[in-house]
């Protein structure tokens, strides 16, 4: 096991999730690992989506939801009371399964997340939109354009805006929540082309239901099921000699 | 069997048929009044009425300080009104699901809205005029406020609560504070909304009449605000009820005015709000 | 796991960060407790009308007391005041405006929901809210100018003649065809609630589920007994709210009564006879009442309409809360 090769980004101590009186997440234990690209796969409701938004406290925004336990960013638990959850978001950027421009210009989409944090002169901020856009390989194509509004990009550019306002702040941790799954096959194939870039600067996370996606774009697998962590580990290990049959069947298709 | 089923058909036929004269009904009335408006205002629109004051019996003259004043108090009136009733209402869709104050506003407001103008009226009286001693423009604009309030707070509350959730999380997402989210990304994707309802609002007052009978009263000539100052309603309600045929055309003409105002509003609200429902 | 390595660079922009960062929840308080303060305000402003419109009233309610409410004698010279005339042609022409009113937007909501082709459905929707876009000053010049005389002249001389002998209905339509009256004030006011009843009559009628009415369709119902029997009992709390609604809207219309009801203080033997209401008795009165008491006794008529609207578009709101919640679950 290359376990120990690379750090914990964000280590999860039993942590335990409630939608009330719902228990939606079983004493999950597990470490993202820096610089890699973690994915959570796993039948709809199985918690995958829900564990993905206890790292930015997302959850937070709902009444009766709650979390126990400990989440470790550098170390830091950001489950704690004291923690401020603007700064915490601005560390841990995050992506939606729709794509979320503002109503508002390109250039403002990107500038939004950036001004929270910086102050920056108007051709540091220039040279920020560019790069967050080049970043994202949006460019070529917005470049024209960047007065114009966000809403008036395609589906597929607008999740690319998306990431690109995302890392614009520059965070740490990147959380994709089934950032595909509302876009056709080849802007998807443009985004996973993304991901494989963004991994030499970012730790990632992403949710997918789609296998052979988690597959092609990430170097650790975690599978769950019902709320549980059935098993997490590389994602050649978890894909061709998986321990836990429930892993074996849900990949090989007999299941779900 | 079969006669069951024929008196079953021809009660059917029979409402159906009612409800078909039911919408004509209502068409007939809206057809008729606009008819009467134009009939009777067209003939006594003219430029006099843009320039000169409102006359005395007999004498010559126009509305011309009856439309400032009604413009100056509906302006006022709304430029007080709107950030009052779009703040109550971001409070009401961005902080509304905890708390009591929420929900009871909520339901006042809507009471508010149904409530009798002429009692808005009567309390501006007694706040106001009752204690400047004077009846006055400004007295007037403020009843025309509390007026727009519920308006504007009833369509801010439901535009805001049609931006999709996930735009919050977005913005959250990235670190922003709450008042930064709220007024630069959910209001801002409201905004035809918002909009739409200040139109609405303004609709609303340039018509009203009840509100402005104990506040700014009526004025011959030209006034300021601190002054009782002449508006549109309130001069037609006086001429209308005189016995002098002048008075009964300015009256029309008024009428056919406001009408006017308040069709083209709407006309501009449904089409503000159209591509928006599309999107 | 790493510890913190706290370099000088990173402190520095750690105290920037917090400084920020101590603004952003400051600036958050300040935006909460604005929004909140008019939330509150718009509250304060309901508390605000009552009492103030309790305090104007005093004299009056310290001098007749609730016999206000009853009494008949309306006269300024003797300092006399009774409310009833006035409440009388309130509760009365609001009565004939529900009347004739609600069927005829039901009817409307049938054909909006039901009948009328789809591409229809928005302008003649439009069209029907149009009424109530319709300033109430333009109903009250119609209605003396246009209406009221072709009232007197077409419609009145038939109802007396075809109604005489009658019991009961016989007496409502009896007396000279002025024109002006309880009557016409009944009628303008059943077109200006029109667009409020079945506007949310056909909201409601929209929220059926499909499924409902396909499945009463599909045992061979007719439309008509689809509305009657499914739509109609389904929607009946929402119905009832938009009945309500309309009613506390007939309640408190000003302008357009003030010209046909006629302004007479004086009791009604016939629906033809002019009589007043609260808010015709404020809009003729007010400015020239000149004492207290005169002021008083007509504030205190204005204190009496918003309890009663007040009252009535609080059920309209508890029946199309009860609708909503009926809906969600």
């Amino acid at each position: 096991m290359t376990a120990e090769t690379t750090k914990a980004k964000l280590a999860v101590k039993n942590l335990n999730f409630y939608y009330g009186n719902f228990h939606a997440l079983k004493n999950i234990n597990l470490n993202i690992r820096e610089g890699k690209v973690t994915a959570f796969i796993g039948p709809s409701g199985c918690g995958k989506s829900t564990l993905l938004r206890t790292f930015n406290r997302m959850y937070e925004l709902y009444p009766k939801l709650r979390a126990e336990g400990e989440i470790l960013l550098n170390g830091n638990n950001i489950l704690d009371r004291g923690v401020d959850l603007n700064m915490l978001r601005a560390k841990v950027g995050m992506v939606f399964q729709k794509p979320t421009p503002f109503p508002m210009s390109i250039y403002d989409n990107i500038a939004f997340g950036v001004k929270l944090y910086e102050s920056l002169s108007k051709s540091e901020m220039d040279d920020r939109v560019e790069w967050a856009l080049s970043k994202a390989a949006l460019w070529n194509e917005a470049k024209d354009k960047l007065r114009q509004s966000g809403l008036g990009l395609s589906g597929g550019q607008q999740q690319r805006l998306c990431i690109a306002r995302a890392i614009a702040v520059k965070p740490e941790v990147l959380l994709l929540d089934e950032p595909t799954s509302a876009l056709d096959p080849i802007s998807t194939a443009h985004i996973e082309e993304l991901v494989h870039e963004l991994k030499r600067d970012y730790t990632i996370a992403i949710v997918t239901h789609n296998m052979q996606q988690a597959a092609r774009v990430s170097d650790y697998t975690a599978y769950m099921y019902l709320g549980e962590l059935v098993e997490v580990g590389e994602t050649d290990t978890i894909f061709t000699t998986p321990t836990k049959k429930a892993t074996e069947d849900y990949i090989t298709g007999k299941f779900g | 069997m079969l006669s069951i089923y024929a008196r079953r058909r021809f009660v059917n036929f029979i409402s159906l048929s009612l409800s078909v004269l039911a919408m004509l009904f209502g068409l007939f009335w809206l057809a008729w009044i606009l008819y009467t408006l134009f009939k009777n205002g067209f003939g006594s629109l003219n430029l006099v009425l843009f320039t000169q004051t409102t006359p005395a019996p007999g004498s010559a003259g126009g509305l011309s300080n009856a439309i400032i004043g009604s413009l100056s108090m509906s302006v006022v009136g709304t430029l007080v009104g709107t950030p009052i009733g779009i703040l109550a209402g971001t409070y009401l869709a961005e902080f509304g699901d905890r708390g009591w104050l929420a929900p009871v506003t909520r339901f006042i407001n809507d009471i508010l809205l149904s409530a009798p103008s002429i009692v808005i009226g009567l309390f501006m009286y007694e706040v106001y005029v009752v204690h400047t001693g004077h009846f006055s423009g400004w007295a007037g604009a403020l009843a025309l406020a509390i007026l727009v309030i519920p308006v504007v707070v009833r369509t801010t509350e439901s535009m805001l609560r049609l931006v999709p959730h996930s735009m919050r999380e977005a913005a959250y997402a990235l670190g922003a504070p709450q008042w930064k989210m709220t007024l630069q990304v959910t209001l801002r994707a409201a905004k035809a909304g918002v909009v739409t309802g200040v139109i609405l609002a303004v609709a609303r007052i340039v018509g009203e009449t009840a509100p402005l009978l104990f506040t700014s009263l009526n004025n011959q000539f030209y006034s300021n605000m601190n002054q009782p100052m002449a508006n549109l309603p309130v001069v037609i309600f006086q001429f209308a009820m005189s016995p002098y045929e002048d008075w009964h055309n300015l009256a029309w003409a008024g009428s056919l005015l406001i009408g006017l105002f308040v069709l083209v509003m709407n006309v501009l609200a449904r089409t503000l709000i159209k591509p928006q429902q599309q999107h | 796991m790493a510890p913190v390595v706290v370099t000088p660079a990173s402190e520095t922009l750690m105290n920037s960060q917090e400084k920020r960062l101590h603004k952003q929840a400051m600036q958050d308080r300040i935006f909460r407790g604005t929004t909140r303060f008019f939330a509150f305000f718009v509250l304060a402003l309901l508390a605000g009308i009552l009492i103030s419109l309790l305090i104007g009233a005093w004299p009056a309610i310290q001098q007749f007391g609730l016999g206000f409410v009853v009494g008949t004698e309306w006269n300024p010279v003797t300092g006399q005041f009774g409310g009833w005339n006035s409440i009388r042609g309130t509760l009365l022409s609001s009565f004939i405006a529900l009347l004739i009113g609600v069927p005829v937007s039901f009817g409307i909501a049938i054909f909006l929901t039901e009948l009328s082709p789809v591409w229809l459905r928005r302008p003649l929707g439009i069209a029907i809210e149009l009424l109530a876009g319709v300033p109430s000053i333009i109903y009250g010049m119609w209605g003396l100018f246009v209406f009221a005389p072709w009232f007197a002249d077409n419609v009145q001389p038939w109802l007396t003649e075809h109604s005489a002998g009658l019991p009961i209905i016989g007496g409502l339509f009896d007396g000279p065809p002025m024109g002006i009256g309880m009557l016409t004030a009944g009628l303008i006011l059943s077109v200006m609630v029109i667009p409020y009843i079945s506007s949310v009559m056909r909201d409601v009628f929209e929220v059926v589920p499909p499924m409902l009415k396909e499945s009463a369709y599909g045992l061979g119902g007719t439309t008509w007994e689809v509305v009657w029997r499914v739509v109609l009992p389904y929607t009946r709390s929402g119905v009832m709210g938009g009945v309500m609604l309309g009613l506390g809207r007939a309640l408190g219309e000003t302008m357009a009564i003030t010209f046909v009801i006629g302004n007479a203080q004086q009791p009604i033997h016939s629906l033809f006879d002019p009589s007043t209401s609260i808010s015709a008795t404020l809009a003729n009165e007010f400015t020239e009442a000149t004492t207290a008491l005169h002021t008083g006794s007509l504030i205190y008529l204005g204190l009496l309409l918003f309890f009663i609207t007040f009252v009535v578009l609080t059920l309209s709101k508890l029946m199309l809360l009860r609708m909503q919640r009926a809906e969600g679950h």
